[in-house]
């Protein structure tokens, strides 16, 4: 195998068996082994265990039991609980932990017949928008050493991006697909909330998180969606409702399609250098047979600072089970019980997590719990109003996935919630729940790449994912590699 | 807004220690957050009900019968400190 092929299409070769399972892993093995390194993309790769399941892959294609993704090397994000392989989240707390049991989106693929081909690196528990905050180091963004990849899903953005795996998993609470497909340049979708279960991935703040792919094109995220979605008893939250045939509806076109452009998405904050592709993609889209329609969000600048109440309340709950008791890092000394709980979570959290975990403490405790975390929700559920009340008008709603192009390591470092203010078009549907797509649309300041959102409403991710298609049959945007990386 | 006691009542509230030069540096972090955040206090959310998650749930239920297999020995296997099924941790007091 001597190129880097969609998913798409390397699906069709090995069941076609113009390629084997084991050539392909190999190929990406190989690729992992030679560039990853700079770009810090991955935290495990066990080639013995995915050469295994390539060489079941094959048996299975030779049986002529193949489903489309059977033998497909994927990366995952390592958020992701796989049995047996190491599961960090990006954190010293679980540097050292293997999971004892698959996520559910891990069993999927794996009945699917995909190869798992390692675990990406990502923000520490997902909380972050460089990936800068990962204890084993920044992920680089490989159409610019200089640069972020985006965050949190920094290290499998980076991977599809640099052609090392042909799509990845990831996970979205206030953007961490959207942005880093943004900002690297390639596709990425957060489903509906409850669409894909969370049951196994590791959870930061469980009524925004979502996991959900990375890949070269809209075609290869439906592949990957028909494989995530889906209803699983154990999560709650898991709504028992038919996946859409994601693959087969792809040739939809737009013709019709209206769609809607938020007028506060066009401030003096996005910088022009993205405003001009995120528009020139919009009349692209109307040549295509859509129409643009002006909608209002009038919420829309509430938004992060609902979300950095919600967000760390619900993040304080869930990481107060890291307590060096039944999993995970223990201080290596401490007095009492009190005394080791201290100091684990101390040692074992880096500087944004704990940030993170000691607002949301304050923002639930007594006395501030109604002025804070009541009030954030019910803001939430007007910010949810607005994009119902604006799909009366439109059908989906576009705009830019961030307000610049992937900007410099160590840029936003300084100023954490600058860094929070810059996920303004991401964070409003994680609130609502809806689903949400980037897929790359032109360049930016230096080369950078651009990413245009797409906003569906709920369960409509079979139409957003036609949209993308229609237009990356017209573009080539999608077709971009990083130089070096081709 | 926080004060110094106030960050450490935080810290003791979510079992993390700090020391004083990270109380320091949390102080100006932590305002700078919870200052971003007062937009979203002023608004009138009167009548407003609080959104707790996206979708209208209602909590499943399922049948009230063992449904899991018995995994102890593995899931003990990660464990920092197993001793006969039990998790080991220092004294409650010392």
């Amino acid at each position: 195998m001597n190129d880097n092929p969609p998913l798409a299409e390397l699906s069709r070769r090995l069941r076609t068996r113009k390629v084997s399972s084991v050539e392909a892993t190999r190929h990406y093995l190989d690729r992992i082994a030679r560039l990853a390194g700079p770009l810090n993309a991955f935290l495990t790769v066990d080639a013995e265990k995915s050469l295994a399941q390539a060489r079941a892959a094959d048996e299975r294609i030779a049986r002529g039991e193949a489903s489309p993704l059977t033998g497909v090397p994927i990366a995952h994000k390592d958020l992701f609980c796989a049995s047996g392989w190491r599961t960090t989240c990006g954190s010293r707390m679980l540097e050292n932990f293997v999971a004892p049991y698959d996520a559910h989106v891990i069993e999927q693929f794996d009945r699917a017949g995909a190869v798992l081909l390692g675990k990406t690196n990502m923000d520490e528990f997902a909380m972050g928008s460089s990936n800068e905050n990962s204890f084993f180091g920044p992920v680089r963004n490989p159409w610019d050493a200089a640069a972020v990849p985006g965050g949190s899903s920094g290290g499998s953005a980076a991977a599809v991006a640099a052609r090392l795996a042909p799509a990845a998993t990831g996970t979205d609470t206030g953007g961490s697909i959207r942005q880093p497909a943004s900002f690297t340049g390639i596709s990425g979708l957060k489903p509906t909330y409850g669409r894909v279960s969370r049951y196994g991935m590791v959870a930061f703040a469980s009524s925004l998180d979502q996991g959900g792919p990375l890949a070269q094109s809209a075609e290869d995220l439906a592949l990957m969606l028909g494989v995530m979605a889906g209803f699983d008893a154990r999560d709650s939250t898991s709504v028992d409702r038919p996946k859409d045939d994601y693959a087969a509806r792809l040739g939809a076109g737009v013709k019709g399609l209206r769609i809607g452009v938020p007028r506060e998405y066009f401030t003096q904050d996005l910088a022009a250098d993205v405003a001009g592709p995120i528009r020139e993609a919009i009349r692209e889209l109307v040549r295509l047979g859509a129409r643009e329609v002006p909608v209002s969000l009038p919420n829309q600048h509430l938004a992060v600072p609902v979300y950095y109440v919600i967000a760390p309340a619900e993040a304080s709950s869930n990481l107060s089970r890291y307590d060096g008791v039944r999993y995970g890092y223990r201080a290596p000394e401490y007095g009492d019980l009190a005394d080791m709980y201290a100091k684990t979570r101390a040692q074992g959290f880096g500087a944004e997590v704990k940030r993170r975990i000691l607002v949301g403490t304050y923002v639930l405790s007594h006395g501030y719990y109604d002025a804070y975390y009541l009030q954030a929700q019910r803001v939430r559920r007007l910010i949810a109003r607005d994009f119902a009340a604006a799909f009366e008008a439109c059908d989906v709603i576009a705009g830019p996935a961030a307000p610049s192009v992937a900007f410099d390591l160590g840029a936003r470092t300084q100023d954490p919630v600058q860094m929070y203010l810059d996920d303004l078009y991401t964070i409003p549907i994680n609130l609502a729940g809806l689903p949400g797509m980037s897929i790359p649309c032109g360049f930016g300041a230096r080369g950078r790449p651009v990413g245009l959102q797409v906003v569906g409403n709920y369960w409509d991710e079979a139409r957003m994912l036609a949209l993308g298609h229609a237009f990356q049959q017209a573009t080539d945007w999608h077709k971009r590699v990083p130089p070096g990386y081709g | 807004m926080l004060s110094p006691a106030e960050i450490r009542r935080i810290a003791r509230l979510a079992r993390i220690e700090v020391d004083d030069a990270q109380v320091a540096a949390l102080g100006p972090e932590l305002n700078a957050i919870l200052g971003m955040v007062e937009a979203m206090q002023a608004i009138d959310t009167a009548g407003v009900e609080p959104m707790s998650h996206p979708q209208a749930f209602a909590q499943r239920l399922r049948e009230d019968a063992v449904s899991e297999p018995d995994r102890r020995a593995e899931y003990q296997s990660v464990a920092p400190q197993v001793e006969d099924g039990l998790f080991l941790v220092p004294k409650v007091l010392e």
